[in-house]
């Protein structure tokens, strides 16, 4: 989702989802009652001090942060616990992280209203927060040595975990004084550090390192698929082939007769199979004889889609952005170029498949797995088993991964969780596991869109510009809907492609939104992982046939944007740009895309192989305002390269007649190491407000690879993926 | 059926069906949850194990194929490789969702095991099986080489 358009829409926001939401927001005198006091007194975890709801500090002097984002890879443990650290004068070595419950109150994302992550929101939405919690942490701690040694407050200082008072001599640790902090009143506004004293955010000489790299290279990292626990069954559903389907009838006596299976049930999404262990479950699924009503199920291919996409982008659709009359422009330009692009439909593929640990006794229910939109999961959980949210713990898992996945407005892994424990007797934990094969044919796309651009070029200039964009909408049905989608247009259809960093006078992008029952959702940087794509392929083939740099061309028409254009400079400094190429039969393609309010642009190397374009070294550079771990943005921009470079050369979901085709990743290529590019990264220095880098890295690569393919006789591909377009 | 198998140093006697793969019996019947199921189908290297020494694909290696040889898992895997490896990751902060990185390791200590000083040619065919969706790949043969260097000195 797109962090400006959200956090402009907050209270609007809150309305829309207000059944949600409302039910956890609770006037201060009913927490107490509530499950805010509870998670609460989960946050404190019998430390002796935790001033608020995202610290606590022990008598050994362990600084834990509580952090209310998913960790799967984006680094928001390392990242919100460093602000915190940052303003509490902390010692790095002594810093730990956990998520944090699932509690709306205290954990809601401040540009959601939810608590949830997306939209690479983490570190822009916590920043203030974050320090102003470590602050007053490290207040409370001050107070409370000033008041032992009778001395001044203002009179301490704090270092690395050290609190001093030069004039006495007196120093203690953060542990000592733990106990007695917590029984000093909590400062109301504890001022912030100026930038200029930062000791941990920016620090780039390695001494800030990730918290969660040892566990994660030793095996002892908990995931939800680890979950294990007496009387646990393992859960396995059959769903349909086709999406809309319902069972018809089934037949389960062969899974049964499967040694180890337990029992098989019905549940809305499918049939499950209950197992003590993954392999019977397995089995048993592969026993069972389904018979499906596939009268309301979506029986189109993606070749037919296209095909209607192509037919709707003739027509102007619905208007996102405008401005000027770029259809009397075109009409009366010197030249006009067309382009077509059409991108097919993508699994997220993370890891580590869709999973989730329940247990409930038919009055309370607790609920472990990677939640990345918990006060929806959390909700879900409780009307399905029929509780109340108070009812109801959900705690967060780390996840292997989610790119999108694990946020799902329809809460539909919550819902089948819930559905299958509810399908038995309380009593019998349950940990539902999807596999790979339900991963990839199980939907939740990331949509199959067409782009129609045109293009009018007059006097060696571009002068008119239209983009005519024909996907499904990702938010229509969901709770999202009423703040994101207005006036029939899905922003995240067209983010990015409804305005541009390009000075055209005459701009029209418009939007058809299509009815196909294949459920999608946003995929790592959402609307951009298209829009980017179509507008700076376009943009480029324009540039050449006026005869311009890629590089230049571009600046000159970024008056208006002059931190895109501040990244397009730096990269191609960076990469020493002389020009496209090729040279030496490698050529160079630049793309710079804006997205969740970064701004990263990159240059990518590219010569023909065997098998399609080789993508050889992509430089890259990234303004995402204050730098707060400039390794994690790095290793960002490194991971959304690599997860782009592979979803463009070889991403697909294609349906034959409505059925996926691919269902593992023998046929769902992916990304592998030996045809992982080289990567430099320039992380821009900068003072504005920290935007997020988990998503940004994506958008530009794909366009810079076809741009680059353009110039060594492979053309533009106007037909994703890559690899297809060349062979 | 009752096996005897020995995992990580010890004799380990487990009640799993003939066609169980090694990687369920692991993760469910040992609780060794370390090794990671990513595919089922040996396309990912999620599930890798050393079976007598060598990098193995647990997913689709039945029980019954076992036999008397010996497994390792990233909670057994010891020594100098392993060692340098393991340090080296988080030197350079390799991980990022973690999730594939237990394969990830096994298959480069597995490496460094056959090839002192890999080039990154084999550092290709070392470890293409080992899907990382986060795409760490550049600081998994960056840290493959720091390991290298680790073990030379």
């Amino acid at each position: 989702m797109t962090t400006h358009d959200v956090a402009l829409s907050r209270r609007a926001m809150l309305k829309g989802a207000a059944g949600l939401v409302i039910g956890l927001y609770l006037p201060e005198k009913a927490r107490a009652q509530s499950g805010a006091a509870h998670a609460f007194r989960r946050a404190a975890g019998g430390a002796d001090f935790a001033p608020n709801a995202f610290i606590r500090i022990g008598a050994d002097d362990t600084v834990t942060v509580l952090i209310k984002h998913i960790e799967f890879g984006q680094g928001p443990f390392t990242g919100l616990a460093t602000l915190v650290a940052e303003e509490l004068d902390a010692d790095w070595s002594k810093v730990r992280a956990e998520h944090a419950p699932s509690n709306t109150d205290f954990y809601k994302n401040l540009a959601f209203g939810v608590q949830g992550t997306g939209g690479s929101t983490a570190i822009a939405n916590s920043y203030d927060q974050m320090r102003k919690a470590g602050a007053t942490a490290r207040a409370m701690l001050v107070a409370a040595a000033a008041q032992s040694w009778g001395v001044p407050a203002r009179e301490i200082t704090v270092e690395r975990g050290v609190l001093r008072h030069t004039g006495t001599g007196r120093e203690g640790r953060f542990g000592q004084f733990a106990e007695a902090a917590a029984r000093q009143p909590a400062p109301a506004d504890p001022p912030l550090k100026d930038p200029s004293v930062f000791r941990l955010i920016g620090r780039d000489d390695g001494s800030v390192r990730k918290l969660d790299s040892a566990a994660k290279s030793n095996g002892t990292a908990q995931f939800t698929i680890d979950m294990r626990e007496p009387g646990m069954l393992t859960v396995v559903v059959a769903h349909p082939p086709r999406f809309g389907a319902r069972v018809a009838s089934f037949d389960a006596s062969a899974a049964r007769a499967i040694q180890g299976v337990v029992d098989v049930k019905q549940v809305p999404t499918g049939v499950a199979v209950y197992a003590n262990g993954t392999w019977p479950a397995i089995k048993g699924r592969e026993q069972l004889r389904i018979s499906w009503d596939e009268s309301a199920a979506e029986k189109r291919s993606s070749d037919q889609l296209i095909e209607e996409y192509r037919a709707l982008a003739r027509r102007p659709g619905r208007i996102a952005g405008a401005h000027g009359d770029a259809i009397t422009t075109l009409a009366r330009a010197e030249r006009i170029i067309e382009a077509e692009y059409v991108f097919p439909y993508l699994a997220h593929a993370p890891m580590e498949p869709l999973d989730g640990f329940l247990r409930w006794d038919g009055q309370r229910a607790h609920a472990r797995f990677g939640s990345q939109l918990q006060t929806l999961d959390h909700q879900t959980i409780a009307t399905v088993l029929g509780l109340k949210p108070e009812q109801v713990e959900l705690e967060t898992m780390l996840a292997g991964g989610s790119f999108g996945r694990r946020a799902q407005q329809t809460s539909h892994l919550a819902a089948e969780l819930a559905e299958v424990a509810k399908a038995i007797d309380p009593g019998r934990p349950v940990k539902l596991v999807w596999t790979r094969e339900d991963d990839i044919r199980g939907g939740y796309y990331r949509p199959l869109i067409v782009h129609r651009m045109r293009g009018g070029l007059r006097d060696g200039k571009i002068v008119a510009w239209t983009d005519t964009v024909v996907s499904q909408s990702i938010l229509k049905g969901s709770p999202f809907e009423a703040v994101m989608a207005k006036g029939g247009i899905d922003a995240t259809s067209v983010e990015g492609a409804k305005e541009i960093p390009y000075d055209i006078a005459d701009f029209r992008c418009d939007l058809h939104t299509t009815d196909v029952g294949v459920p999608v959702l946003w995929w790592r940087s959402v609307g951009h992982t298209h829009t980017g794509y179509a507008v700076e392929c376009f943009v480029d083939e324009l540039l050449q046939a006026t005869g311009q740099d890629p590089v230049a061309g571009r600046l000159a028409m970024m008056g208006k944007a002059p931190r895109e254009a501040g990244v397009l400079r730096a990269v191609a400094e960076l990469a020493q740009w002389s020009g496209p190429g090729p040279v030496n039969g490698r050529a160079r393609g630049v793309a710079v895309v804006k997205s969740f309010d970064s701004y990263v642009a990159q240059i990518a190397e590219v010569s023909a192989g065997d098998d399609g374009p080789r993508v050889h070294k992509v430089w890259c550079a990234v303004d995402c305002g204050v730098p707060v771990n400039p390794d994690v943005i790095r290793a960002q921009m490194e991971g959304g390269i690599g997860f782009g470079v592979g979803a463009a050369l070889y991403g697909e979901v294609a349906l034959d007649e409505g059925r996926p085709v691919p269902a593992n990743f023998d046929t769902y290529r992916v990304l592998r190491i030996h045809e992982m590019p080289q990567v430099e990264v320039h992380v821009v220095n900068s003072s504005e407000k920290p935007t997020g880098v988990g998503e940004p890295g994506v958008p530009p690569i794909g366009p810079a690879v076809a741009n680059a393919m353009a110039r060594i006789g492979l053309g533009r591909p106007r037909r994703l993926p890559l690899v297809r377009a060349v062979a | 059926m009752a096996l005897a198998i020995k995992v990580n140093g010890t004799m380990q006697s487990v009640d799993v069906d003939n066609d169980a793969p090694l990687l369920w019996v692991l993760r469910d019947a040992l609780g060794l949850a370390g090794t990671k199921f990513g595919c089922g189908v040996a396309q990912c290297g999620a599930c890798t194990v050393f079976v007598d020494g060598k990098p193995m694909r647990s997913c689709t290696l039945p029980i019954s194929a076992l036999g008397t040889r010996e497994v390792t898992t990233i909670e057994g895997v010891s020594g100098r490789e392993a060692e340098a490896v393991q340090q080296a990751w988080i030197a350079r902060d390799v991980p990022q969702c973690g999730y594939c990185q237990s394969g990830q390791v096994m298959s480069a200590v597995a490496l460094l095991k056959q090839v002192k000083k890999p080039s990154d040619r084999d550092i290709d065919l070392a470890m293409n099986g080992n899907v990382c969706r986060c795409a760490t790949y550049v600081r998994i043969r960056a840290a493959i080489h720091d390991a290298a260097r680790a073990l030379e000195g």
